[in-house]
Protein backbone atom coordinates (compact mmCIF):
# COMPACT_ATOMS: atom_id res chain seq x y z
CA UNK A 1 0.00 0.00 0.00
CA UNK A 2 2.89 2.30 0.57
CA UNK A 3 4.79 1.87 -2.63
CA UNK A 4 3.76 3.40 -5.88
CA UNK A 5 3.12 0.55 -8.25
CA UNK A 6 4.83 0.62 -11.65
CA UNK A 7 2.53 2.15 -14.19
CA UNK A 8 2.68 0.36 -17.54
CA UNK A 9 3.21 2.68 -20.51
CA UNK A 10 0.07 4.27 -21.99
CA UNK A 11 -2.19 3.49 -19.11
CA UNK A 12 -3.37 5.62 -16.24
CA UNK A 13 -4.98 5.22 -12.85
CA UNK A 14 -8.38 6.88 -12.73
CA UNK A 15 -10.27 7.93 -9.61
CA UNK A 16 -13.81 9.31 -9.77
CA UNK A 17 -14.69 11.65 -6.90
CA UNK A 18 -18.37 12.42 -6.38
CA UNK A 19 -20.33 14.08 -3.59
CA UNK A 20 -22.94 16.75 -2.90
CA UNK A 21 -22.10 20.41 -3.58
CA UNK A 22 -19.63 21.94 -1.10
CA UNK A 23 -19.03 18.63 0.62
CA UNK A 24 -15.26 19.10 0.37
CA UNK A 25 -14.37 17.30 -2.87
CA UNK A 26 -11.84 19.87 -4.04
CA UNK A 27 -10.34 20.16 -0.56
CA UNK A 28 -9.94 16.38 -0.35
CA UNK A 29 -8.40 16.13 -3.81
CA UNK A 30 -5.95 18.99 -3.15
CA UNK A 31 -4.69 17.47 0.11
CA UNK A 32 -4.56 13.95 -1.28
CA UNK A 33 -2.73 15.11 -4.41
CA UNK A 34 -0.23 17.01 -2.25
CA UNK A 35 0.71 13.76 -0.49
CA UNK A 36 1.03 11.92 -3.82
CA UNK A 37 3.00 14.68 -5.57
CA UNK A 38 5.46 14.46 -2.72
CA UNK A 39 5.82 10.77 -3.53
CA UNK A 40 6.64 11.64 -7.13
CA UNK A 41 3.35 10.91 -8.90
CA UNK A 42 2.30 12.97 -11.93
CA UNK A 43 -1.33 13.94 -11.46
CA UNK A 44 -3.99 15.51 -13.69
CA UNK A 45 -7.43 16.74 -12.70
CA UNK A 46 -10.75 16.93 -14.53
CA UNK A 47 -13.42 19.12 -13.02
CA UNK A 48 -17.02 18.67 -14.18
CA UNK A 49 -19.43 21.47 -13.46
CA UNK A 50 -22.81 22.76 -14.56
CA UNK A 51 -22.52 26.37 -15.55
CA UNK A 52 -19.51 27.96 -13.95
CA UNK A 53 -17.06 27.18 -11.23
CA UNK A 54 -13.75 28.30 -9.86
CA UNK A 55 -12.38 24.97 -8.78
CA UNK A 56 -9.97 24.82 -11.73
CA UNK A 57 -8.22 27.91 -10.38
CA UNK A 58 -7.66 26.20 -7.05
CA UNK A 59 -6.09 23.25 -8.83
CA UNK A 60 -3.94 25.48 -11.01
CA UNK A 61 -2.74 27.36 -7.96
CA UNK A 62 -1.63 24.03 -6.51
CA UNK A 63 0.34 23.34 -9.69
CA UNK A 64 -2.03 20.62 -10.89
CA UNK A 65 -2.87 20.49 -14.63
CA UNK A 66 -6.65 20.68 -14.95
CA UNK A 67 -9.33 20.48 -17.65
CA UNK A 68 -12.82 21.80 -17.06
CA UNK A 69 -16.04 20.35 -18.50
CA UNK A 70 -19.23 22.40 -18.35
CA UNK A 71 -22.45 20.42 -18.71
CA UNK A 72 -24.69 23.44 -19.33
CA UNK A 73 -28.29 22.23 -19.39
CA UNK A 74 -27.49 18.53 -19.20
CA UNK A 75 -27.37 16.42 -16.08
CA UNK A 76 -23.70 16.81 -15.16
CA UNK A 77 -23.31 13.07 -14.68
CA UNK A 78 -24.71 12.32 -18.13
CA UNK A 79 -22.27 14.85 -19.49
CA UNK A 80 -19.50 13.23 -17.50
CA UNK A 81 -19.99 9.76 -18.88
CA UNK A 82 -20.09 11.02 -22.44
CA UNK A 83 -16.75 12.75 -21.99
CA UNK A 84 -14.69 10.78 -19.53
CA UNK A 85 -13.04 8.54 -22.14
CA UNK A 86 -11.67 11.63 -23.90
CA UNK A 87 -10.37 12.80 -20.52
CA UNK A 88 -8.60 9.50 -20.00
CA UNK A 89 -6.92 9.81 -23.39
CA UNK A 90 -5.88 13.38 -22.54
CA UNK A 91 -4.41 12.12 -19.26
CA UNK A 92 -2.47 9.37 -21.00
CA UNK A 93 -1.16 11.77 -23.63
CA UNK A 94 0.08 14.06 -20.84
CA UNK A 95 1.92 11.17 -19.22
CA UNK A 96 0.07 11.33 -15.89
CA UNK A 97 0.23 8.43 -13.47
CA UNK A 98 -3.08 9.37 -11.95
CA UNK A 99 -6.15 11.19 -13.22
CA UNK A 100 -8.72 12.42 -10.71
CA UNK A 101 -12.17 13.55 -11.83
CA UNK A 102 -14.29 15.78 -9.62
CA UNK A 103 -18.03 15.66 -10.30
CA UNK A 104 -20.46 18.53 -9.94
CA UNK A 105 -22.47 16.44 -7.53
CA UNK A 106 -25.81 18.07 -8.26
CA UNK A 107 -27.76 15.01 -9.23
CA UNK A 108 -28.60 12.63 -6.39
CA UNK A 109 -30.11 10.12 -8.77
CA UNK A 110 -27.00 9.70 -10.93
CA UNK A 111 -23.59 8.50 -10.00
CA UNK A 112 -20.41 8.70 -12.08
CA UNK A 113 -18.88 5.52 -10.68
CA UNK A 114 -17.61 2.97 -13.18
CA UNK A 115 -16.93 -0.73 -12.63
CA UNK A 116 -13.19 -1.26 -12.51
CA UNK A 117 -12.43 2.39 -11.71
CA UNK A 118 -11.72 3.49 -8.16
CA UNK A 119 -14.78 5.33 -6.85
CA UNK A 120 -14.79 7.89 -4.06
CA UNK A 121 -17.77 9.57 -2.43
CA UNK A 122 -17.30 12.67 -0.26
CA UNK A 123 -19.95 13.64 2.28
CA UNK A 124 -19.73 16.22 5.02
CA UNK A 125 -20.77 15.66 8.60
CA UNK A 126 -22.96 18.75 8.57
CA UNK A 127 -25.29 17.39 5.94
CA UNK A 128 -27.53 15.58 8.40
CA UNK A 129 -27.91 11.95 9.49
CA UNK A 130 -30.38 11.15 6.76
CA UNK A 131 -28.04 12.12 3.95
CA UNK A 132 -26.33 8.73 3.70
CA UNK A 133 -29.70 7.30 2.79
CA UNK A 134 -30.76 10.10 0.52
CA UNK A 135 -27.82 10.36 -1.79
CA UNK A 136 -28.17 6.81 -3.00
CA UNK A 137 -26.06 5.45 -5.83
CA UNK A 138 -23.00 7.69 -5.54
CA UNK A 139 -22.56 6.53 -1.94
CA UNK A 140 -23.79 2.96 -2.26
CA UNK A 141 -21.45 2.17 -5.13
CA UNK A 142 -18.30 3.84 -3.81
CA UNK A 143 -15.12 2.01 -2.82
CA UNK A 144 -14.03 4.75 -0.47
CA UNK A 145 -16.26 7.15 1.46
CA UNK A 146 -14.55 10.25 2.82
CA UNK A 147 -16.25 12.17 5.62
CA UNK A 148 -15.28 15.84 5.92
CA UNK A 149 -15.91 18.68 8.37
CA UNK A 150 -15.61 16.39 11.37
CA UNK A 151 -13.60 19.15 13.04
CA UNK A 152 -16.76 21.12 13.77
CA UNK A 153 -19.20 18.44 14.92
CA UNK A 154 -19.21 16.31 18.05
CA UNK A 155 -17.53 12.92 18.34
CA UNK A 156 -20.92 11.30 18.89
CA UNK A 157 -22.35 12.74 15.70
CA UNK A 158 -19.30 11.57 13.79
CA UNK A 159 -19.82 8.06 15.13
CA UNK A 160 -23.51 8.04 14.26
CA UNK A 161 -22.77 9.40 10.82
CA UNK A 162 -20.11 6.78 10.16
CA UNK A 163 -22.49 4.08 11.25
CA UNK A 164 -25.17 5.35 8.89
CA UNK A 165 -22.68 5.41 6.04
CA UNK A 166 -21.70 1.82 6.77
CA UNK A 167 -25.36 0.88 6.75
CA UNK A 168 -25.71 2.33 3.29
CA UNK A 169 -22.47 0.81 2.04
CA UNK A 170 -20.99 -1.94 4.16
CA UNK A 171 -18.29 -2.67 1.62
CA UNK A 172 -16.49 0.66 1.37
CA UNK A 173 -13.64 1.97 3.45
CA UNK A 174 -14.81 4.96 5.46
CA UNK A 175 -12.23 7.60 6.37
CA UNK A 176 -12.49 10.98 8.05
CA UNK A 177 -10.47 13.72 6.35
CA UNK A 178 -10.22 17.32 7.47
CA UNK A 179 -10.52 19.41 4.33
CA UNK A 180 -8.94 22.43 5.99
CA UNK A 181 -5.84 20.89 7.56
CA UNK A 182 -5.57 17.77 5.42
CA UNK A 183 -5.54 15.51 8.47
CA UNK A 184 -6.41 12.03 7.22
CA UNK A 185 -5.27 12.64 3.63
CA UNK A 186 -2.36 10.25 4.06
CA UNK A 187 -4.85 7.39 4.21
CA UNK A 188 -6.95 8.65 1.30
CA UNK A 189 -3.71 8.95 -0.72
CA UNK A 190 -3.00 5.30 0.06
CA UNK A 191 -6.28 4.44 -1.63
CA UNK A 192 -5.93 6.76 -4.64
CA UNK A 193 -2.61 5.35 -5.72
CA UNK A 194 -3.87 1.79 -5.76
CA UNK A 195 -6.65 2.63 -8.22
CA UNK A 196 -6.62 0.15 -11.12
CA UNK A 197 -4.66 1.29 -14.18
CA UNK A 198 -6.62 1.43 -17.42
CA UNK A 199 -5.78 2.29 -21.01
CA UNK A 200 -9.33 3.02 -22.15
CA UNK A 201 -12.84 3.01 -20.72
CA UNK A 202 -14.38 1.67 -23.92
CA UNK A 203 -16.46 -1.36 -23.14
CA UNK A 204 -16.47 -0.72 -19.39
CA UNK A 205 -19.73 -0.17 -17.54
CA UNK A 206 -21.28 2.24 -15.13
CA UNK A 207 -21.96 0.79 -11.70
CA UNK A 208 -25.47 2.17 -11.73
CA UNK A 209 -27.83 3.09 -14.54
CA UNK A 210 -28.47 6.76 -15.16
CA UNK A 211 -32.09 7.57 -15.96
CA UNK A 212 -32.51 8.70 -19.52
CA UNK A 213 -33.53 12.24 -20.33
CA UNK A 214 -36.94 11.32 -21.58
CA UNK A 215 -39.45 14.02 -20.74
CA UNK A 216 -40.03 17.31 -22.48
CA UNK A 217 -38.43 19.22 -19.61
CA UNK A 218 -35.16 17.41 -20.19
CA UNK A 219 -35.25 18.89 -23.66
CA UNK A 220 -35.68 22.44 -22.50
CA UNK A 221 -39.44 22.84 -21.98
CA UNK A 222 -40.32 25.52 -19.41
CA UNK A 223 -44.12 25.83 -19.67
CA UNK A 224 -46.23 24.04 -17.03
CA UNK A 225 -49.33 22.03 -17.90
CA UNK A 226 -50.44 18.70 -19.34
CA UNK A 227 -49.97 19.90 -22.93
CA UNK A 228 -46.31 20.50 -22.33
CA UNK A 229 -45.65 17.20 -20.57
CA UNK A 230 -44.60 14.83 -23.28
CA UNK A 231 -42.74 11.58 -22.93
CA UNK A 232 -41.90 9.59 -19.85
CA UNK A 233 -43.85 11.50 -17.19
CA UNK A 234 -44.49 10.07 -13.76
CA UNK A 235 -47.36 11.47 -11.67
CA UNK A 236 -47.78 11.55 -7.92
CA UNK A 237 -50.30 9.37 -6.18
CA UNK A 238 -52.56 11.28 -3.75
CA UNK A 239 -54.75 8.39 -2.63
CA UNK B 1 -8.87 -2.36 -2.66
CA UNK B 2 -12.58 -1.99 -2.33
CA UNK B 3 -13.42 -4.08 -5.37
CA UNK B 4 -12.65 -7.27 -3.56
CA UNK B 5 -15.83 -8.31 -1.81
CA UNK B 6 -15.11 -8.95 1.83
CA UNK B 7 -16.26 -12.51 2.36
CA UNK B 8 -15.04 -12.86 5.92
CA UNK B 9 -17.78 -13.74 8.38
CA UNK B 10 -20.54 -14.11 5.78
CA UNK B 11 -22.94 -16.85 6.88
CA UNK B 12 -25.33 -18.07 4.13
CA UNK B 13 -27.14 -20.16 6.77
CA UNK B 14 -28.87 -16.96 7.92
CA UNK B 15 -31.02 -17.03 4.78
CA UNK B 16 -33.00 -19.95 6.15
CA UNK B 17 -33.74 -18.30 9.50
CA UNK B 18 -37.08 -16.66 10.26
CA UNK B 19 -37.26 -12.90 9.85
CA UNK B 20 -38.50 -12.33 13.41
CA UNK B 21 -35.57 -14.31 14.81
CA UNK B 22 -33.18 -12.30 12.68
CA UNK B 23 -34.68 -8.93 13.61
CA UNK B 24 -34.36 -9.80 17.25
CA UNK B 25 -30.76 -10.88 16.90
CA UNK B 26 -29.73 -8.12 14.50
CA UNK B 27 -31.99 -5.12 15.24
CA UNK B 28 -30.08 -2.96 12.76
CA UNK B 29 -31.69 -4.97 9.94
CA UNK B 30 -34.86 -2.92 10.41
CA UNK B 31 -32.99 0.14 9.23
CA UNK B 32 -31.33 -1.76 6.44
CA UNK B 33 -34.66 -2.86 5.04
CA UNK B 34 -36.39 0.45 5.51
CA UNK B 35 -33.63 2.16 3.54
CA UNK B 36 -34.53 -0.13 0.66
CA UNK B 37 -38.24 0.54 1.04
CA UNK B 38 -38.86 -3.00 2.25
CA UNK B 39 -41.29 -3.75 5.06
CA UNK B 40 -39.94 -6.85 6.79
CA UNK B 41 -43.22 -7.46 8.68
CA UNK B 42 -42.37 -10.17 11.12
CA UNK B 43 -44.11 -13.42 10.32
CA UNK B 44 -43.29 -16.96 9.55
CA UNK B 45 -41.14 -16.00 6.57
CA UNK B 46 -37.49 -16.84 6.29
CA UNK B 47 -35.02 -14.27 5.03
CA UNK B 48 -34.75 -15.96 1.65
CA UNK B 49 -38.54 -16.10 1.32
CA UNK B 50 -38.76 -12.40 2.10
CA UNK B 51 -36.16 -11.60 -0.53
CA UNK B 52 -37.81 -13.82 -3.14
CA UNK B 53 -41.16 -12.12 -2.52
CA UNK B 54 -39.85 -8.73 -3.63
CA UNK B 55 -40.64 -7.64 -7.15
CA UNK B 56 -37.74 -7.26 -9.58
CA UNK B 57 -39.09 -3.80 -10.39
CA UNK B 58 -38.78 -2.69 -6.80
CA UNK B 59 -35.26 -4.06 -6.54
CA UNK B 60 -34.12 -2.54 -9.80
CA UNK B 61 -34.67 0.93 -8.32
CA UNK B 62 -31.73 0.11 -6.11
CA UNK B 63 -29.77 -1.58 -8.85
CA UNK B 64 -30.33 -4.92 -7.14
CA UNK B 65 -31.74 -8.29 -8.02
CA UNK B 66 -32.64 -11.15 -5.66
CA UNK B 67 -29.21 -12.60 -5.75
CA UNK B 68 -27.42 -9.30 -5.16
CA UNK B 69 -29.74 -8.41 -2.29
CA UNK B 70 -29.10 -11.75 -0.56
CA UNK B 71 -25.39 -11.17 -0.86
CA UNK B 72 -25.75 -7.61 0.40
CA UNK B 73 -27.78 -8.57 3.48
CA UNK B 74 -25.28 -11.22 4.49
CA UNK B 75 -22.35 -8.90 3.93
CA UNK B 76 -24.07 -6.21 5.94
CA UNK B 77 -24.68 -8.49 8.91
CA UNK B 78 -21.10 -9.74 8.75
CA UNK B 79 -19.77 -6.19 8.73
CA UNK B 80 -21.96 -5.04 11.61
CA UNK B 81 -21.01 -8.05 13.72
CA UNK B 82 -17.38 -7.38 12.96
CA UNK B 83 -17.84 -3.84 14.31
CA UNK B 84 -19.51 -5.17 17.41
CA UNK B 85 -16.63 -7.58 17.93
CA UNK B 86 -14.01 -4.86 17.39
CA UNK B 87 -15.68 -2.64 19.93
CA UNK B 88 -15.06 -5.17 22.64
CA UNK B 89 -11.39 -5.52 21.72
CA UNK B 90 -9.17 -3.94 24.34
CA UNK B 91 -5.78 -2.28 24.06
CA UNK B 92 -3.17 -2.88 26.75
CA UNK B 93 -0.82 -0.10 25.83
CA UNK B 94 0.01 2.29 23.01
CA UNK B 95 3.60 2.80 21.90
CA UNK B 96 4.59 6.03 20.20
CA UNK B 97 7.97 5.40 18.63
CA UNK B 98 10.21 8.46 18.32
CA UNK B 99 10.49 10.25 14.98
CA UNK B 100 12.04 13.56 14.01
CA UNK B 101 11.55 17.21 14.82
CA UNK B 102 11.00 19.96 12.26
CA UNK B 103 14.74 20.13 11.46
CA UNK B 104 14.95 16.42 10.88
CA UNK B 105 16.84 15.77 14.12
CA UNK B 106 15.78 12.68 16.07
CA UNK B 107 13.21 13.32 18.77
CA UNK B 108 14.46 13.08 22.34
CA UNK B 109 12.17 10.17 23.10
CA UNK B 110 9.00 8.29 22.33
CA UNK B 111 6.41 7.35 24.92
CA UNK B 112 4.25 4.40 25.90
CA UNK B 113 0.74 5.21 27.12
CA UNK B 114 -1.50 3.05 29.27
CA UNK B 115 -5.30 2.89 29.68
CA UNK B 116 -6.52 4.71 32.77
CA UNK B 117 -3.75 7.27 32.37
CA UNK B 118 -4.14 10.95 31.62
CA UNK B 119 -1.27 12.74 29.94
CA UNK B 120 -1.12 16.38 28.94
CA UNK B 121 0.57 17.64 25.81
CA UNK B 122 2.19 21.02 26.36
CA UNK B 123 4.18 23.42 24.23
CA UNK B 124 3.79 26.77 22.52
CA UNK B 125 1.24 27.22 19.73
CA UNK B 126 2.68 25.87 16.49
CA UNK B 127 5.17 23.62 18.29
CA UNK B 128 3.67 20.47 16.82
CA UNK B 129 1.02 19.34 19.30
CA UNK B 130 -1.50 18.78 16.51
CA UNK B 131 0.99 16.68 14.54
CA UNK B 132 1.36 14.35 17.51
CA UNK B 133 -2.40 14.04 17.92
CA UNK B 134 -2.81 13.52 14.18
CA UNK B 135 -0.08 10.84 14.16
CA UNK B 136 -2.00 8.93 16.78
CA UNK B 137 -5.27 9.31 14.91
CA UNK B 138 -3.96 7.91 11.64
CA UNK B 139 -1.72 5.30 13.31
CA UNK B 140 1.39 6.82 11.72
CA UNK B 141 3.85 4.24 10.41
CA UNK B 142 6.86 6.41 9.72
CA UNK B 143 4.88 7.91 6.85
CA UNK B 144 3.80 11.25 8.34
CA UNK B 145 5.98 14.39 8.42
CA UNK B 146 7.17 13.47 11.93
CA UNK B 147 8.31 9.97 10.98
CA UNK B 148 6.75 8.57 14.18
CA UNK B 149 5.44 5.03 14.57
CA UNK B 150 2.23 4.53 16.50
CA UNK B 151 1.86 0.93 17.61
CA UNK B 152 -1.21 -0.36 19.47
CA UNK B 153 0.00 -3.01 21.92
CA UNK B 154 3.48 -2.42 20.50
CA UNK B 155 2.58 -4.06 17.20
CA UNK B 156 2.42 -2.73 13.66
CA UNK B 157 -1.28 -2.43 12.83
CA UNK B 158 -2.63 -4.41 9.93
CA UNK B 159 -2.54 -2.16 6.84
CA UNK B 160 -5.97 -3.27 5.72
CA UNK B 161 -7.66 -2.29 8.91
CA UNK B 162 -5.71 0.96 9.03
CA UNK B 163 -6.74 2.01 5.55
CA UNK B 164 -10.33 0.83 5.81
CA UNK B 165 -10.99 3.12 8.77
CA UNK B 166 -12.70 0.24 10.55
CA UNK B 167 -10.88 0.68 13.79
CA UNK B 168 -11.03 4.21 15.12
CA UNK B 169 -8.41 4.43 17.79
CA UNK B 170 -9.17 7.98 18.74
CA UNK B 171 -12.16 9.97 19.91
CA UNK B 172 -11.61 13.72 19.68
CA UNK B 173 -13.06 16.63 21.60
CA UNK B 174 -12.20 20.20 20.84
CA UNK B 175 -13.40 23.69 21.50
CA UNK B 176 -14.61 24.07 17.87
CA UNK B 177 -16.93 21.11 17.91
CA UNK B 178 -20.64 21.72 18.15
CA UNK B 179 -23.79 19.69 17.99
CA UNK B 180 -25.48 20.08 14.63
CA UNK B 181 -28.26 17.48 14.68
CA UNK B 182 -31.81 18.58 15.10
CA UNK B 183 -32.62 16.27 18.03
CA UNK B 184 -33.41 16.33 21.74
CA UNK B 185 -30.76 15.16 24.20
CA UNK B 186 -32.66 11.93 24.67
CA UNK B 187 -33.25 11.18 21.00
CA UNK B 188 -29.65 12.00 20.25
CA UNK B 189 -28.26 9.68 22.93
CA UNK B 190 -30.66 7.01 21.78
CA UNK B 191 -29.44 7.29 18.22
CA UNK B 192 -25.82 7.12 19.30
CA UNK B 193 -26.39 4.13 21.59
CA UNK B 194 -28.23 2.37 18.80
CA UNK B 195 -25.38 2.88 16.40
CA UNK B 196 -23.04 1.31 18.96
CA UNK B 197 -25.15 -1.86 18.95
CA UNK B 198 -25.37 -1.99 22.74
CA UNK B 199 -27.96 -3.52 25.06
CA UNK B 200 -29.90 -1.62 27.73
CA UNK B 201 -30.10 1.66 25.88
CA UNK B 202 -32.40 3.49 28.37
CA UNK B 203 -29.98 2.73 31.22
CA UNK B 204 -27.08 4.10 29.22
CA UNK B 205 -28.98 7.26 28.33
CA UNK B 206 -29.77 7.92 31.97
CA UNK B 207 -26.12 7.41 33.02
CA UNK B 208 -24.79 9.78 30.40
CA UNK B 209 -27.43 12.38 31.11
CA UNK B 210 -26.74 12.32 34.86
CA UNK B 211 -22.98 12.65 34.40
CA UNK B 212 -23.38 15.43 31.89
CA UNK B 213 -25.56 17.45 34.26
CA UNK B 214 -23.06 16.88 37.03
CA UNK B 215 -20.17 18.16 34.85
CA UNK B 216 -22.09 21.11 33.48
CA UNK B 217 -23.20 22.52 36.80
CA UNK B 218 -26.26 24.07 35.13
CA UNK B 219 -29.07 21.54 34.75
CA UNK B 220 -30.84 20.81 31.48
CA UNK B 221 -33.53 18.32 30.59
CA UNK B 222 -33.64 15.28 28.36
CA UNK B 223 -36.11 17.16 26.16
CA UNK B 224 -33.72 20.02 25.43
CA UNK B 225 -32.63 20.27 21.81
CA UNK B 226 -28.90 19.53 21.68
CA UNK B 227 -28.31 22.55 19.47
CA UNK B 228 -29.71 24.86 22.13
CA UNK B 229 -27.49 23.66 24.97
CA UNK B 230 -25.08 26.26 26.35
CA UNK B 231 -21.37 25.92 25.60
CA UNK B 232 -20.71 24.32 28.98
CA UNK B 233 -23.67 21.96 28.71
CA UNK B 234 -22.66 20.82 25.23
CA UNK B 235 -19.09 20.20 26.32
CA UNK B 236 -20.33 18.28 29.36
CA UNK B 237 -22.65 16.13 27.26
CA UNK B 238 -19.88 15.45 24.74
CA UNK B 239 -17.51 14.31 27.45
CA UNK B 240 -20.05 12.13 29.22
CA UNK B 241 -21.03 10.63 25.89
CA UNK B 242 -17.43 9.85 24.95
CA UNK B 243 -16.86 8.29 28.38
CA UNK B 244 -19.83 5.94 28.17
CA UNK B 245 -20.45 5.38 24.49
CA UNK B 246 -17.36 5.91 22.37
CA UNK B 247 -15.66 2.75 21.18
CA UNK B 248 -12.29 4.45 20.88
CA UNK B 249 -9.71 3.56 23.54
CA UNK B 250 -7.90 6.89 23.21
CA UNK B 251 -9.47 10.29 23.84
CA UNK B 252 -7.80 13.47 22.60
CA UNK B 253 -8.96 16.68 24.19
CA UNK B 254 -7.98 19.97 22.70
CA UNK B 255 -8.25 23.03 24.96
CA UNK B 256 -11.32 22.61 27.14
CA UNK B 257 -10.17 25.18 29.69
CA UNK B 258 -12.77 27.78 28.76
CA UNK B 259 -15.63 25.36 28.46
CA UNK B 260 -17.26 26.26 31.77
CA UNK B 261 -17.35 22.70 33.08
CA UNK B 262 -15.74 20.94 35.99
CA UNK B 263 -12.50 19.98 34.22
CA UNK B 264 -11.09 17.83 36.97
CA UNK B 265 -14.29 15.82 37.28
CA UNK B 266 -14.40 15.50 33.48
CA UNK B 267 -10.93 14.02 33.41
CA UNK B 268 -11.66 11.57 36.20
CA UNK B 269 -14.85 10.44 34.48
CA UNK B 270 -12.85 9.52 31.37
CA UNK B 271 -10.16 7.81 33.42
CA UNK B 272 -12.63 5.58 35.18
CA UNK B 273 -13.55 4.22 31.79
CA UNK B 274 -10.06 2.85 31.25
CA UNK B 275 -9.27 5.20 28.38
CA UNK B 276 -5.96 6.75 27.51
CA UNK B 277 -6.64 10.47 27.78
CA UNK B 278 -4.41 13.06 26.09
CA UNK B 279 -5.06 16.72 26.74
CA UNK B 280 -3.48 19.58 24.84
CA UNK B 281 -3.61 22.39 27.34
CA UNK B 282 -2.02 25.50 28.83
CA UNK B 283 -4.17 25.34 31.93
CA UNK B 284 -2.13 24.68 35.09
CA UNK B 285 -4.98 22.97 36.92
CA UNK B 286 -5.57 20.54 34.06
CA UNK B 287 -1.85 19.97 33.54
CA UNK B 288 -1.44 19.12 37.22
CA UNK B 289 -4.37 16.74 37.17
CA UNK B 290 -2.40 14.64 34.66
CA UNK B 291 0.09 11.93 35.58
CA UNK B 292 2.64 13.01 32.98
CA UNK B 293 3.25 15.86 30.59
CA UNK B 294 4.61 15.47 27.08
CA UNK B 295 6.65 18.55 26.24
CA UNK B 296 6.72 19.40 22.53
CA UNK B 297 9.35 21.66 21.04
CA UNK B 298 10.02 22.38 17.38
CA UNK B 299 7.85 19.50 16.24
CA UNK B 300 9.43 16.86 18.42
CA UNK B 301 8.90 15.38 21.89
CA UNK B 302 11.56 17.19 23.94
CA UNK B 303 10.75 15.66 27.29
CA UNK B 304 8.20 13.69 29.27
CA UNK B 305 7.73 15.17 32.74
CA UNK B 306 6.20 13.20 35.57
CA UNK B 307 3.94 15.20 37.88
CA UNK B 308 5.73 15.55 41.24
CA UNK B 309 4.13 14.86 44.61
CA UNK B 310 4.84 18.48 45.49
CA UNK B 311 3.00 19.56 42.36
CA UNK B 312 -0.05 17.54 43.41
CA UNK B 313 -0.11 19.58 46.64
CA UNK B 314 0.08 22.80 44.63
CA UNK B 315 -2.76 21.47 42.53
CA UNK B 316 -4.89 21.29 45.66
CA UNK B 317 -4.45 25.04 46.29
CA UNK B 318 -5.15 25.74 42.69
CA UNK B 319 -8.36 23.75 42.93
CA UNK B 320 -9.39 25.91 45.88
CA UNK B 321 -8.75 29.03 43.84
CA UNK B 322 -10.67 27.60 40.92
CA UNK B 323 -13.66 26.95 43.17
CA UNK B 324 -13.59 30.57 44.35
CA UNK B 325 -13.55 31.78 40.78
CA UNK B 326 -16.50 29.52 40.15
CA UNK B 327 -18.43 31.26 42.94
CA UNK B 328 -17.69 34.63 41.38
CA UNK B 329 -18.84 33.38 38.00
CA UNK B 330 -22.06 32.22 39.59
CA UNK B 331 -22.64 35.71 41.04
CA UNK B 332 -22.09 37.28 37.63
CA UNK B 333 -24.63 34.90 36.16
CA UNK B 334 -27.20 35.86 38.78
CA UNK B 335 -26.67 39.58 38.21
CA UNK B 336 -25.16 40.20 41.65
CA UNK B 337 -22.41 42.60 42.70
CA UNK B 338 -18.89 41.27 43.08
CA UNK B 339 -17.19 43.01 45.96
CA UNK B 340 -14.40 41.01 47.55
CA UNK B 341 -10.80 41.26 48.70
CA UNK B 342 -7.82 39.00 49.26
CA UNK B 343 -9.58 37.34 52.24
CA UNK B 344 -12.18 35.90 49.91
CA UNK B 345 -9.46 33.73 48.37
CA UNK B 346 -7.83 32.83 51.67
CA UNK B 347 -10.97 31.80 53.51
CA UNK B 348 -12.42 28.31 53.23
N1 LIG C 1 -14.39 23.14 8.78
C1 LIG C 1 -14.18 22.46 7.65
N2 LIG C 1 -14.44 23.03 6.46
C2 LIG C 1 -14.21 22.31 5.35
C3 LIG C 1 -13.71 20.98 5.40
N3 LIG C 1 -13.61 20.53 4.12
C4 LIG C 1 -14.00 21.52 3.32
N4 LIG C 1 -14.35 22.61 4.04
C5 LIG C 1 -14.86 23.90 3.53
O1 LIG C 1 -16.07 23.66 2.85
C6 LIG C 1 -16.17 24.51 1.69
C7 LIG C 1 -16.40 23.67 0.44
O2 LIG C 1 -15.25 22.88 0.20
P1 LIG C 1 -14.85 22.42 -1.27
O3 LIG C 1 -13.65 21.55 -1.16
O4 LIG C 1 -14.79 23.58 -2.19
O5 LIG C 1 -16.12 21.53 -1.63
P2 LIG C 1 -16.52 20.90 -3.05
O6 LIG C 1 -17.26 19.64 -2.74
O7 LIG C 1 -15.34 20.79 -3.93
O8 LIG C 1 -17.53 22.01 -3.58
P3 LIG C 1 -18.12 22.14 -5.08
O9 LIG C 1 -17.09 21.67 -6.02
O10 LIG C 1 -18.41 23.60 -5.19
O11 LIG C 1 -19.36 21.32 -5.07
C8 LIG C 1 -14.88 25.30 1.64
O12 LIG C 1 -15.13 26.55 2.23
C9 LIG C 1 -13.93 24.50 2.50
O13 LIG C 1 -12.95 25.30 3.09
C10 LIG C 1 -13.46 20.40 6.71
O14 LIG C 1 -13.04 19.25 6.85
N5 LIG C 1 -13.71 21.19 7.78
MG1 LIG D 1 -15.12 21.50 -5.83
ZN1 LIG E 1 -28.70 12.89 -13.24
ZN1 LIG F 1 -36.79 15.15 -17.78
Amino acid sequence: MNQVLENPISSIRLVTVAGPPSSGKTSLILHTAAVLLEQGLRIGIIKFDCLTGDDHKRYERAGLPVKKGLAGGLCPDHFFIANIEACVQWGISQGFDLLISESAGLCNRCSPHIKGVFAVCVIDHLSGVHTPRKIGPMLKNADLVVLTKGDIVSQAEREVFTFRVRQANARASVLPVNGLTGQGSLLSAGHFKTAPAIDSLNGMRLRFTMPAALCSYCLGETRIGPDSQIGNVKTMDFT
Amino acid sequence: MGKVIEKAGVDPGLLTLGIDTLLEKYPYLTDFFSALGIDPFPGQKTLSMLIESLSPDHLSQFNLDHHALSAQVLEFIAKMEQCRYKIHGRMDHLVIGAGFDKDGCPEAMGITLFPGEVVSVVGPTGSGKSQLLSDIECLAQGDTPSGRNVLPDGKTPDARSRFSGEFRLVAQLSQNMNFVMDLTVEAFLHMHAESRLIDNIPGKIEQIYQSAVMLAGEPFSLDTAITSLSGGQSRALMIADVAYLSASPVVLIDEIENAGIDRVKAVSLLLNKEKIVLIATHDPLLALSCDRRIVIKNGGIADVVKTLEAEKKSAACLAGLDKKLGLLRERVRKGKHLVFDQNFFNSN
